[in-house]
């Protein structure tokens, strides 16, 4: 699940350092005469929250440096490479043509499929998910995410072409 | 020191267990094999044939798969199907059952034995009971309470193994897709369970492919696509999200989904129509709701709450925006009209004559609930509510199963199928719980020793205490020589102890549940073994006597006309007659174009002179009406008759009114009160021809109106009787060609009868002395 956290961190250094800079540039101008107090409360605690947001999303993103296994950071790599491609097939589908439908659609199922499959894995692996699963080792979690892999994919073949 | 009310066998718990595996299997296979044995009637008594209509079309796909191969079936085009149209099979039908059975038979032949394909489609019902019964036992089980786990597995193997409710569509020759969906149906949801508790994608993937084999067999694969969602959603609602539901419904869905469509009758349904959206947004649901566990888990809570509202907004504009792009785009198909029909009763009546006019899709009469499950019918209720009591994820499954397939049930008489397994279940829980507490044979030690009022063991403490107030005291009073000294408060366990009073219940019961398979077996036999091709009376002296009309007036279709000849008839024939007759029709059971439907149902309503140009355009050789007035034969086509008026109303409102085939006192009538239209419509015109003759001037009685037909004779000028047959059950007409000196049929009847004498006098005398 790490893709979105990717993507939203990237996006989060430029807004919040344009959101600081607005914020400094309204405290010092003051070019409008008429502020009622009201309003700049509003404004104050819009930018607090805006402030707690990013900060929550520093902290998520730290946190999540600090507590995950090394291998779950592969299985989020994954993750956020299918789910590129697949946003890049939907895009492809909406914008472009979708003339070929079952093959867009094998494309965009087998990245949908695998997503959910290495989420899975994801979860079943994770040492945190100790008890959520006692009957799954790592490695039966590993043999089922084989499994469903192998039947996701031969559906998917049937839709080539 | 554990008390016992009675002594139980004192084996090791290896040998005990050891044991009761054992006779777990025996058990099994016992039900297993009543299961198939009680589906045997109808071979028993008539003979090894496919039974009613859709079964016939079964049998014909499985001969074409079993003679031509798999690819010859999968393109089959059937040219004699939907004359003029003609029927792309391959595209149109659920192919599980055909392949199914094509494998058995391959299977069967590659050992070397040689049956034929005939006989393994008659069998297939059973067999396949059979292991419903088996994937009813590990369904129960999982969903059944700690002791008594196996014990219910059974109850219900049992139940669903002679239930009439499922027997109705299961019998030998019944070769319907019912006959294999019931199995497919139970074990979806063993491993759909399986797979929530153990959260493996293991079990969610067997999930899917049993899915994807449902879907193969039966349009009722519906019931599972938003059976499942709406279990999941459920357990969301309640707060009991865990990864292991993510993992399940994940990875069932996404292998699934792409599955289901691989099917060519399906194709891209799960993605356009609404009734695949549900279990399309709760596994979008899911998905969210899985990342926002994930972030919870990493960030303390406050943080968490600025993130999820900021997450809220911004999903809520999405959602509104996606519903809006689509609805405006119109890329979600609205509602089918026989899913409509499911929610509002009234609306297939009005809007879709066609569908409500088939008698399984009528709301279910109240007396078949009892006739089709009798005793579990009040031992469901309690089972559900067993369930309540310990709502663990299996149970709330049950819950929502058991809801939802009573209102089904109560909408649509074929949906007591689904009903059924459900019905079972929770009946087995029910009687496994009583059976579990009267037979348990340990007797709790009360906390304090005074306060036993066990009744049989310690006589010593019996007299030591009285039991006024104990509901269970009379086993003490029997025994009380004692005094009744009152007491306030003594502390006891409550329940039942008592060896008589154990037995009470268990007789009870146990008499209730062999009531309950002679119950089955009487309805088997009476009710549901009868092939309706072939029909059964009773003589005067009991013996029996066989009515073998159709079969009769088929063989002489099929020998007596040219191969390429057309046959016209109402669509419920269509099947029999290319199965039976091999030849073509107009209309058959797939029912799929009204339009068509609606044109049989008109030529068959309006007078013979509408009618004879529409037959020749649709190059209609022979018409074929099923009548039952002289047998008493209860379903024949006079009986269906309003249904083609009201579907032919719906194309054609201008030209047929059902107004009209009433009398003005709103009667339904065939005798001498039968209003004009009534009377010249083709279809009263082919069942009544020369009816009245048979009775040679006395009162002509139509014996399933119980009306008279008036003496009249009945001209029919464009139509030439072909055949009838024995008990008259089949007549069949020949459509004449037009006249070779261009005149049309009346006056050139008229002319051969000599009816026109005013001028050819002669010519007509001489007419009628060489015919």
């Amino acid at each position: 699940m790490a893709p979105k956290r990717v993507v939203s961190r990237s996006t989060a250094d430029s807004p919040s350092a344009v959101a600081a800079a607005a914020s400094s540039s309204a405290s010092t101008s003051k070019p409008a005469p008429v502020i009622s107090p009201s309003a700049i409360a509003k404004k104050q605690s819009v930018v607090s929250t805006n402030a707690g947001f990013f900060s929550s999303l520093n902290g998520l993103w730290s946190s999540y440096l600090d507590t995950t296994p090394k291998n779950l950071k592969l299985l989020d790599s994954l993750q956020l490479f299918l789910m590129l491609t697949g946003i890049a097939q939907f895009v492809y589908c909406l914008t472009i043509t979708n003339y070929p439908f079952n093959a867009f659609l094998g494309g965009f199922s087998a990245t949908v499929g695998q997503f959910v499959l290495t989420a899975s894995l994801r979860s079943q692996v994770n040492p945190a998910n100790k008890e959520v699963f006692p009957t799954i080792s790592p490695e039966r979690a590993f043999a089922d995410f084989v499994f469903g892999s192998l039947i996701l994919h031969f559906f998917v073949y049937n839709y080539l072409g | 020191m554990v008390n016992y009310a009675y002594q139980p066998p004192g084996y090791s718990a290896a040998t005990s267990a050891t044991m009761s595996a054992f006779l777990r299997t025996i058990i099994l296979c016992l039900i297993a094999a009543a299961a198939m044995a009680s589906r045997e009637f109808a071979v028993v008594r008539f003979e090894s044939i496919i039974h009613e209509f859709d079964p016939w079309f079964n049998f014909r796909a499985t001969r074409v798969l079993a003679k031509d191969g798999f690819y010859e079936f999968w393109n089959w085009f059937d040219p004699t199907a939907w004359y003029p149209l003609g029927r792309v099979v391959g595209g149109t039908l659920y192919p599980g059952l055909m392949v199914t059975s094509g494998l058995i038979w391959k299977a069967l032949h590659t050992l070397s034995i040689p049956v034929d394909i005939r006989e393994v489609c008659v069998q297939l019902a059973p067999l396949f009971s059979g292991l419903t019964a088996f994937a009813t036992y590990l369904f129960a089980r999982e969903v059944g309470n700690g002791a008594s786990k196996e014990a219910t597995g059974l109850w219900a193997a049992l139940f669903i193994g002679i239930a009439p409710g499922y027997i109705s569509r299961s019998v030998a020759g019944s070769y319907d897709n019912e006959a294999i969906a019931i199995f497919i149906l139970m074990s979806t949801f063993y491993l759909w369970l399986k797979a929530v508790k153990t959260g493996s994608v293991a079990w969610g993937g067997v999930t899917a492919l049993f899915y994807f084999y449902m879907v193969a067999a039966w349009g009722g694969y519906a019931f599972i696509t938003n059976m499942l969602p709406l279990h999941v959603f459920v357990l969301l609602c309640m707060g009991r999200y865990t990864s292991r539901l993510y993992v399940a419904y994940s990875s069932f869905y996404a292998i699934g989904t792409l599955a289901s469509m691989q099917v060519p009758f399906v194709g891209f349904l799960p993605l356009l129509t609404s009734e695949h959206m549900s279990s399309l947004g709760v596994f979008g649901l899911l998905q969210i709701v899985a990342f926002v566990q994930l972030v919870r888990s990493h960030i303390p809570a406050k943080q968490f709450k600025v993130l999820l509202r900021a997450a809220l907004a911004v999903g809520a504009l999405l959602a509104f925006g996606a519903l809006w792009f689509m609805t405006k785009s119109g890329k979600i198909a609205p509602w089918t009209g026989r899913f409509y029909s499911l929610w509002d009763t009234g609306y297939a009546r009005i809007h879709l004559p066609l569908v409500s006019s088939v008698s399984e899709h009528q709301p279910t009469a109240w007396p078949s609930f009892y006739f089709d499950l009798q005793f579990l019918v009040y031992l469901f209720p309690a089972g559900v509510y067993i369930c309540f009591r310990e709502l663990r994820d299996e149970h709330v499954f049950v819950i929502i199963y058991s809801v939802l397939a009573s209102y089904f049930a109560g909408v649509m008489v074929r949906l007591m199928l689904t009903l059924t397994p459900v019905v079972c279940v929770s009946g087995a829980v029910a009687i496994s719980s009583i059976f579990e507490t009267y037979l348990d044979p340990v007797v709790p030690e009360p906390p304090t020793p005074v306060g036993a009022i066990v009744a049989d063991t310690p006589i010593s403490d019996a007299e030591a205490l009285s039991t006024p107030s104990s509901k269970k005291g009379k086993k003490a009073a029997s025994s009380g020589t004692s005094s009744p000294t009152p007491r306030k408060k003594r502390s006891f366990v409550p329940g039942i102890f008592g060896l008589d009073s154990r037995v009470a219940p268990l007789l009870a019961f146990t008499m209730m549940a062999g009531l309950f398979v002679l119950h089955c077996t009487w309805v088997t036999s009476t009710a549901y073994s009868s092939p309706s091709v072939v029909l059964a009376s009773r003589n005067q002296d009991g013996s029996q006597n066989i009515i073998d009309d159709f079969r009769e007036a088929y063989y002489w279709l099929r020998q007596n006309t040219k191969e390429d000849a057309k046959i016209m008839s109402w669509w419920d024939y269509g099947y029999q007659i290319a199965g039976f007759a091999d030849r073509t029709t107009l209309v058959d059971n797939n029912t799929w174009n009204n339009t068509h439907i609606a044109m049989v149902g008109k030529t068959m309503s309006v007078s013979e002179e509408v009618a004879y140009p529409i037959l020749r355009q649709h190059d209609v050789d022979y018409v074929l009406v099923i009548f039952g007035g002289l047998l008493g034969f209860s379903g024949d086509d006079i009986n269906k008759f309003l249904w083609m008026v009201r579907i032919s109303e719906g194309i054609w409102p201008e030209e047929v009114s059902e107004q009209k085939y009433f009398t003005s006192r709103g009667e339904y009538k065939v005798d001498g009160d039968a209003t004009e239209t009534m009377k010249n419509s083709l279809m009263y015109k082919m069942s009544y021809y020369r009816f009245a003759e048979l009775y040679g001037g006395g009162p002509a009685q139509d014996r399933v109106r119980q009306q008279i037909i008036p003496n009249t004779p009945i001209q029919l000028d464009t139509l030439e009787e072909a055949f009838t047959s024995e008990n008259w059950i089949v007549r069949i007409y020949a459509v004449k060609k037009e006249d070779p000196l261009g005149r049309d049929h009346k006056s050139a009847n008229a002319f051969a009868n000599g009816k026109r004498k005013k001028r050819v006098k002669t010519a007509g005398k001489k007419k009628r002395s060489s015919a």
